[in-house]
């Protein structure tokens, strides 16, 4: 019974009926189980998938190499190409996620969208993301997958099919949730994912705004840096997540440096990954790998100190970068 | 992807006046040794980077995109050769910041 309170609260969060969504251990299992349903479902038409090229690694991987879509400079998918490669025959179907998970940048989902309806082929969605923190859910798509941690949340994975879509799961349908997982949801991380879903709802229209405002404020200290460039869409993105590249020094230093001050940020440099490859999103757009930190907001119930960090970071963010210039020798390049 | 070449016909042309051996060094090193040398010489003017750093292939064509510069792109072997043709400023955006 609690269970399938649960589930309605988080259906209702994707714009879907309960018996359209199942649950899933994460997002990432969600969107695979997802693939997996929508691509056995079209199998008679055709194996081929479409992403962009700065989608999730764990999709990516799945995939050939022509199977990714080339974004421009700020990480926003060619729609164009993306219009021919789905309409090529023997697609099975597009996968896009709503808005980059790097960079922030939305993707013209509409437009994209369009083009899969125009071909005949279903579109998932991946809402990792951007579920609960960049408006209501798009209502394009087939298919949606997404995490409650995106709304701080347990993890916990959600697929959306809406009705009427050819889905064939990969399991008998004897298996959990109707054959699309391999195990049952644990019913806790199920409660708690729908009361963060409802305990941010009321707050999440402000929330967005005051993200909003904070990732400017972060972006006009970055960019006011000399040598530093601040990467994705500065108008069409997510509220809460910024990227910037800061020019002549390692990533990893800057990482320890602003750890330092107190502050715990991500980063795409090749230094910082154990396989001496750039993040492939930085590397797809075309902009500097390096001295690459990267940022994402909590939510302001989660994090009630949240204004003053940022106000604190921007602060202090020039005398850091100075620091590992400093400490690099590349402080007069 | 394989990183763009901005303006490759005109990066063959000029014999470089610098040879770099970035071989070895790693993610921001080649890029590091590039700007350097990069200052001490006029617009026009070519320069040769060696570098076997995977991370280097995106960064040294992102970085020269950025500044203005042109750059071709050749793999030898172990190693990859980036020729630079130092901009005289008119390429490169107006500002580094993205905001």
């Amino acid at each position: 019974m609690l269970l399938n309170q649960a589930r309605e609260v988080l259906a209702g969060g994707l714009g879907m009926r309960p018996d359209e969504v199942s649950l899933h251990p994460t997002g990432t299992h969600a969107l695979l189980a997802g693939l997996a349903g929508l691509r056995r479902a079209r199998h008679r038409v055709g194996e081929q998938i479409h992403t962009s090229a700065v989608d999730q690694a764990a999709v990516l991987r799945r995939l050939p190499a022509a199977a990714r879509v080339p974004v421009d400079s700020l990480g926003c998918l060619d729609t164009e190409r993306w219009a021919r490669a789905v309409n090529a025959p023997g697609v099975a179907l597009g996968v896009l996620a709503a808005a980059n998970h790097e960079v922030g940048t939305c993707q013209p989902l509409r437009e994209a969208a369009d083009a899969c309806a125009a071909a005949g082929v279903p579109l998932l969605v991946d809402l990792a993301a951007s579920w609960g923190r960049a408006g209501a859910v798009p209502s394009q798509g087939q298919a949606y997958a997404a995490d409650a941690a995106s709304f701080a949340g347990p993890p916990l994975g959600v697929l959306g099919v809406r009705t009427g879509t050819r889905f064939d799961p990969a399991y008998p349908r004897s298996a959990p949730e109707h054959g699309l997982s391999l195990a049952q949801p644990v019913v806790p991380f199920a409660l708690a994912a729908a009361e963060a879903w409802q305990q941010s709802a009321a707050e999440r229209a402000r929330e967005e705004q005051s993200a909003t405002a904070l990732v400017e404020r972060i972006r006009k200290a970055a960019s006011g840096i000399p040598d530093v460039q601040v990467v994705g869409d500065p108008v069409h993105r997510l509220p809460h997540i910024v990227t910037f590249s800061v020019l002549y020094v390692d990533g990893e230093a800057l990482v320890h440096e602003l750890d330092r001050r107190g502050f715990a940020v991500a980063s795409g440099s090749a230094c910082t990954s154990d396989t001496l490859e750039p993040s492939h999103v930085l590397a797809a757009m075309g902009v500097v790998t390096h001295g690459n930190v990267r940022i994402t907001l909590p939510l302001e119930a989660v994090a009630p100190e949240r204004d003053r960090d940022v106000a604190r970071f921007c602060q202090e963010l020039p005398d850091a970068v100075a620091a590992v210039r400093a400490q690099l020798g590349t402080d007069r390049l | 992807m394989t990183p763009t070449r901005p303006r490759s016909a005109e990066a063959e042309a000029p014999i470089p006046a610098t040879r770099i051996d970035a071989r070895g060094l790693r993610c921001p090193q080649p890029v590091i040794r590039l700007a350097r040398a990069a200052r001490e010489h006029p617009p026009g003017v070519a320069i040769l980077v060696l570098a076997d750093d995977p991370a280097a292939r995106y960064d040294i064509p992102a970085w020269a995109r950025l500044k203005g510069h042109a750059v071709s792109v050749h793999d030898e072997g172990e190693h990859t050769a980036y020729r630079l043709v130092i901009g005289d400023g008119s390429q490169a955006p107006k500002s580094t910041g993205g905001a």
